[in-house]
């Protein structure tokens, strides 16, 4: 076989020519042509109306932590869109590629597919969702006007956008990564994957890792420094705890990333023998980097939303949460336990009976706590009157799919267990039932829960109930096939199967996958309906829910600086102890309120990195210099504005809380 | 000897009404219903663990469902506390329960996972299939881009794609690859274990039922990963010497290095070949990296860095390859990097040790074999001083 | 909970009516403090990764071959002594000298510059010598460590240079002052680090 010799770097474009266009693939020019029509209408919609400055003034540039957060959960609703779209692809061409068939995915294509799919669901619309949700949230349950940092606040937003931008342009520019999602070396490496994929991928996570790293202290220090007086940490909101632990857990694990990451770029780039096979490098070094941050971040994605079923569950069962104390601790065990389990991944690289089963025993001590968070919820609905509002819905559903996923998982920490399952159909099935019936389920919860404080009116109940429906009935048909599929020793990532006995549970899972995706159009149909009919599902009192917690003290949505007057608490249940003690709203006496000032600089520095990464992928050096050099004297010339503050007048303060004097009179 | 644990475990299944999935096993789930002592002793530990884990799982689904329907906001009978928040006694029994069934996964895992450790020989596999000093037949496997080759030491044959094995006989598989992470899995047989490059790993195993069975890379190692599957042939003594009497008879021709180096060039859906001879150092060549004439072992090489490496003089001593074996990868230049390799020091290839095998697990305190049964008389050490005299 | 207890008849006082704005950047120091934390995890990495490869010279050569130790031993004197010369810079700030403070920081620059000028001299010749960073994985992760660290002191200069300039500005402004005491975080930070760097990879590596 005669090498295919690489086309040689041009100094102006890079490796960049007219054949990274992908265009003889007619399911992405297909693609292709739907996002930038749709687009195309998207922004001469926004010139029509002349949303330009507004967009740009109001939102771009804000350091709102609540338009922030907004601009997060939009962001992770794209993201989740294109990670879909390439879940059903896979459900397709497994369901199709039997008895010789190929299926209608070449391996090119497909490999790219599942990688794509894994990264984006994670990175892009996991992340983001929680990130949003924490941001929004966290400062109302506390009392604060605003995160600590909020410049930082916006430029990590949009260094989270700009990675989710890198990787979205490897779809109609080059290739993404035929690795898996953790791009494990050799396979990663320069010698077994030569083109731009790795290096989208790469990229994209750096960029985004940075805002990531960032958004995590903002969070920690906020939640540290900007409790309002009398919230002691054991009267915080469970939420905020485990937002906390959360952002810990962000904070120390996301740096392992940056420089697994950035090891494996410099092997790829620099020629430089890390992860390789010659030269003393060792590629199992990567595989335990990695994981050293991947278990702590599967944590990371769901510790936030205990605390939303916390929540969720003591409001509509009207009742305190039960026993917070151990709820708490339970939330820290895990935080700290979740590092000493990375190598339950890999119980099949060869490192022993003592190692193995050491890690297999701290997997399984994890659900200790985990068991009894769950308890702690059953005892909260235990002599609860408990409303079956959507928000409840979906606690419900979590908790019965959450079990059955928890089960799995500790099945799969019995290394002689894990022997047989390991990287089969069966782990696949065990961590989408964590993630889908935990991480997501808890974030429908939220959204149906914080929807009208966000907004000011409620979510369509119909719409909603079709969605419930759908996903919960979707789930469990597209990921029960999977189950049995992985102890029928089926392995994960096949692009074609030769037993033709298999092909009736992939169509099943193929099948479940088109309900879910029913289950998605609800929720879309769910958001439109709500907005149309928003009069109708208006919330005038600011508390639709009876909550128990500081947000619902204030109007929906909040006013720019959140509280006239910084709430004082003095019990767990801030909101519901003010309720029943009956307080008085003050309506006067305001003071000026000191706010800060929205910056163009996150925009402007993200799109700098952008630049740079683009630039990096395509081996356009000029690009790099140039864009590195203008990200750092665009930071330092940032540096140089000492006015990054103002304050809102005392008279507008007093207009706003009499236009919500008036509201809540209307509405009582 | 007595019975290996999981599987004195395994009448539970016969007990539990809610083990449905062994029901199952009728439409092929090979992982609970496999052919082979340790993949069985694996799929009993699923079932077991599955089973531990429902004693607490079940009631838990079904409290959710009773507590949300008993204490719907319309049942205005139910009792309604809204200030209880906190039970001693509950507190105790939610931590305590999930504590006790993670106390017995516990202690079965830490028994089973050395019990089943695939570097762990059968020397104590079950009586009444082999004799515990039987030898083991050796084959040594490496995962090539995206094929299988299988490299009968003992017989001096090689196979591509096809693994043919003497039923009730142990077998050791010594494990490695050529170019990227795979992981060497045949479901009937026994548990994976990685296939890595320049690292040699090892898994024991053993059929105890004939037949046909199939073996893939159960870890995703690129473009022709779907295909990267072989038949794997569980056959009665007699009939696997004949296989070896026709493998040797094979025109296919003999595996040596030069073979080898053509072989392991990328390739998909690769027919099934029998290599008549082979090079008996072969194998130790591709776990050492050394297949290439003129390139340094990796155990020379760890012998040399041990000593504190090879000075200054060291420094020069590195050749760029000559060929591209990763060609249909496209891999031209490497980002300007040339790929290079360190040149072997003397002009013979040192052979080395086959490492011995990780020493038998002695299962019995594991088990607490010796431990007296309830009401019989002590008999451990501990308790064999002479009684004190009462208080 | 003890704020049960409070009877519903108390003066319960649900809003802080007289507050007063959170002074501005009054918690920089503990989000800096945490990011120094962040940093420092990847230093930890890259020290783990020295730890496990360090051992591979891929039949090249040692660190018994390649370090000077004496050379290092004064590029180690010049780190710790800008160190010392920031610790006057603060002094100096305490003091409310702007001059001084920025006298002090020029000071504390030029040690960085010397230190930096000497671990380029020092990659230079291995790299002349062909003991290059894809030469073998003890080499990718020392010249990966040692970079790291010498990228940061890079960047501290940079910030240094600056601040020199805002000071004149502005002079000891309170959000000036925030800024030498985080840069001065910073630079102690990387001090730290280098006397890891130092014992681990150069003493440990020469003198094993």
């Amino acid at each position: 076989m005669t090498p295919t010799p690489l086309p040689a770097t041009d100094p102006i474009f890079g490796k960049l020519s007219l054949a990274a266009l992908p265009l003889h693939e007619p399911i992405l020019i297909v693609t292709f042509l739907g996002v930038a029509v749709g687009g195309l209408v998207v922004l001469g919609l926004i010139t029509r109306y002349r949303l330009w400055g507004y967009l740009w003034k109001e939102w771009f540039t804000t350091v709102d932590h609540k338009r922030i957060g907004i601009m997060y959960m939009i962001l992770g609703l794209i993201m989740f869109l294109r990670g879909f779209a390439d879940a059903i692809m896979m459900r397709l061409q497994q369901a199709m590629a039997f008895g010789g068939s190929e299926g209608y995915l070449p391996a090119h294509h497909y490999d790219q597919v599942f990688t794509a799919h894994g990264v984006i669901m994670i990175f892009f619309v996991a992340m983001p969702f929680i990130t949003g949700l924490m941001n929004y949230i966290v400062p109302l349950q506390i009392g604060a006007r605003d995160v600590s940092f909020p410049f930082l606040n916006n430029f990590s937003f949009w260094m989270t956008a700009a990675g989710a931008a890198l990787t979205m342009i490897s779809l109609f520019v080059g290739e993404y990564a035929q690795t898996g999602w953790l791009a494990y070396p050799p396979l990663s490496g320069i010698a077994y994957s030569p083109n731009v994929g790795v290096d989208y991928y790469i990229w994209g996570l750096q960029i985004a890792g940075v805002g990531t790293t960032l958004s995590g202290i903002n969070l920690i220090v906020t939640i540290l420094k900007l409790r309002a007086p009398g919230m002691g940490l054991m009267k915080m909101p469970v939420f905020t705890w485990t937002s906390l632990c959360s952002n810990i857990l962000i904070v120390a694990s996301f740096p392992i990333l940056t420089a697994t990451l950035a090891l494996l770029s410099l092997d790829r780039y620099a020629g430089t023998n890390f992860f390789t096979n010659d030269l003393g490098g060792s590629p199992m070094m990567y595989v335990n980097l990695i994981w050293i941050w991947g278990h702590p971040e599967v944590y990371i994605l769901i510790l936030p939303l205990f605390g939303v079923f916390s929540e969720v569950t003591s409001t509509f069962s009207g009742k305190k949460l039960f026993g917070y104390t151990s709820m708490v601790y339970a939330t820290v065990c895990i935080t700290i336990l979740s590092y000493l389990v990375w190598l339950h991944h890999f119980f099949t690289m060869g490192s022993g009976a003592s190692v193995n089963s050491f890690f297999g025993i701290t997997t399984m001590v994890i659900s200790i706590p985990t068991g009894a968070k769950l308890f702690n919820w059953l005892f909260t609905m235990y002599r609860g009157r408990i409303r079956f509002e959507l928000p409840m819905m979906w606690t419900i559903a979590f908790m019965l799919t959450f079990v059955v996923g928890g089960m799995t998982g500790v099945l799969l920490a019995v290394p002689p267990a894990d022997f047989v399952l390991h990287n089969s159909l069966f782990l696949i099935a065990h961590f989408h039932n964590v993630i889908i019936g935990g991480v997501l389920f808890g974030l429908f919860a939220a959204i149906n829960y914080w929807w009208p404080k966000a907004f000011g009116f409620k979510l369509d109940v119909v719409w909603g109930k079709i969605s419930f429906w759908c996903w919960v009935v979707g789930f469990w048909l597209a990921f029960m096939p999977l189950y049995i599929l992985g102890l029928m020793g089926v392995t994960r990532r096949m692009r074609v199967f030769d037993d033709p006995s298999l092909q009736i549970w992939f169509v099943i899972a193929a099948i479940g996958a088109g309900v879910i995706a029913c289950g998605i159009a609800a929720m879309l149909i769910q958001f439109g309906v709500s907005i149309w009919k928003r009069k109708e599902l208006a919330d005038e009192s600011g508390d639709p829910w009876h909550g128990r917690t500081l947000e619902w003290a204030t109007s929906s949505p909040p006013p720019d600086y959140n509280f006239a007057f910084t709430p004082v608490i003095h019990n767990l249940d801030a909101w519901y102890d003010m309720k029943t003690r009956g307080h008085e709203r003050p309506v006067d006496g305001f003071r000026d309120i000191h706010m800060p000032s929205n910056t163009g600089t996150g925009i402007i520095l993200a799109g700098f990195c952008l630049a740079m990464g683009f630039a990096l992928v395509w081996h356009i050096w000029w690009l790099v210099i140039a864009s590195f050099a203008a990200t750092i004297a665009y930071a330092i010339f940032h540096t140089f504005n000492y006015k990054r503050d103002f304050d809102i007048p005392a008279a507008t303060v007093a207009a706003v809380e009499a236009a919500r004097t008036r509201q809540l009179a209307a509405g009582a | 000897m007595p019975s290996n644990l999981p599987r004195s475990f395994a009448r539970i299944r016969r007990l539990a009404p809610f083990a449905a999935l062994p029901l199952l096993s009728g439409c092929g789930l090979v992982v609970l219903d496999p052919a082979g002592d340790i993949a069985r002793q694996q799929g009993n530990l699923i079932v077991i663990s599955t089973v531990l884990m429902l004693l607490i799982i079940v009631p838990v689904m079904a409290l959710t469902i009773f507590f949300a329907w008993r204490y719907r906001a319309s049942n205005k009978e139910a009792t309604y506390k809204p200030d209880w928040d906190h039970s001693t006694q509950l507190e105790l029994v939610i931590w305590s329960a999930p504590l006790l069934i993670i106390i017995c996964l516990g202690a079965l895992t830490w028994v089973a996972t050395h019990l089943l450790d695939p570097y762990r020989p059968l020397a104590t596999t079950p009586e009444q299939v082999v004799a515990a000093n039987a030898k083991p037949l050796d084959v040594n496997v490496v995962a090539l881009d995206w094929k299988w080759l299988f490299i009968y030491p003992e017989q001096g044959v090689a196979t591509v794609n096809e693994l043919a094995l003497p039923v009730d006989r142990p077998v050791r598989f010594r494990i490695s690859a050529s170019s990227v992470m795979n992981s060497f899995y045949i479901p009937a047989l026994a548990g994976q274990i990685y296939a890595m490059p320049g690292m040699e790993t090892k898994l024991h195993g053993i059929f105890d039922k004939t037949g046909e069975y199939e073996g893939f890379s159960a870890n995703y190692s690129g473009a022709g990963f779907s295909h990267m599957r072989f038949a794997v042939k569980s056959l009665p003594a007699a009939d696997f010497d004949k296989w070896v009497a026709d493998a040797k008879a094979s025109t296919d021709g003999g595996l040596d290095r030069a073979t080898y180096l053509k072989l392991e060039v990328p390739s998909e859906k690769e027919p099934v070949r029998h290599f008549a001879t082979v090079d008996p150092q072969l194998f130790d060549a591709v776990v050492n990296m050394c297949v290439e004439p003129g390139k340094m072992c990796m155990h020379d090489m760890m012998a040399i860095d041990a000593r504190g490496g090879a000075g200054i003089a060291g420094i020069q001593n590195v050749r760029s390859v000559a060929y591209d074996k990763f060609a249909a990868r496209g891999t031209g230049s490497l980002a300007g990097w040339s790929v290079r390799y360190v040149a072997a020091l003397c002009s013979q290839q040192m052979k080395s040790a086959d490492r011995p095998d990780a020493r038998p697990v002695n299962p019995a305190p594991l088990k607490g074999e010796g431990l007296s049964r309830p009401g019989e008389a002590e008999r451990t050490a501990l308790n064999t001083s002479t009684p004190r005299p009462m208080s | 909970m003890s704020a049960n207890t409070v009877t519903a008849g108390d003066p319960v006082q649900f809003y802080d009516l007289d507050e007063h704005a959170h002074p501005e950047g009054h918690s920089t120091m503990l989000g800096f403090w945490i990011y120094l934390m962040s940093d420092c995890l990847i230093f930890a990495i890259l020290f783990a990764c020295f730890a496990v490869l360090g051992g591979n010279y891929a039949a090249g050569p040692a660190p018994k071959d390649l370090f000077d130790l004496p050379l290092v031993a004064l590029n180690t004197a010049m780190l710790l002594f800008s160190s010392i010369t920031y610790g006057f810079a603060v002094l100096q700030m305490q003091q409310g000298k702007v001059k001084g403070v920025q006298l002090w920081l020029a000071i504390t620059g030029l040690f960085g510059l010397a230190f930096l000028g000497i671990e380029l001299y020092e990659f230079h010749h291995l790299i002349e010598i062909g003991a290059t960073p894809q030469r073998s994985a003890f080499l990718s992760s020392f010249f990966t460590l040692v970079g790291t660290h010498g990228l940061h002191v890079t960047f501290g200069i940079v910030w240094l240079l600056v601040l020199m300039v805002q000071l004149g500005k502005h002079g000891l402004i309170a959000a000036n002052k925030r800024r030498v005491m985080c840069l001065s975080m910073f630079w102690h930070f990387l001090d730290v680090v280098w006397i890891g760097v130092f014992t681990i990879v150069y003493l440990m590596g020469v003198l094993r």
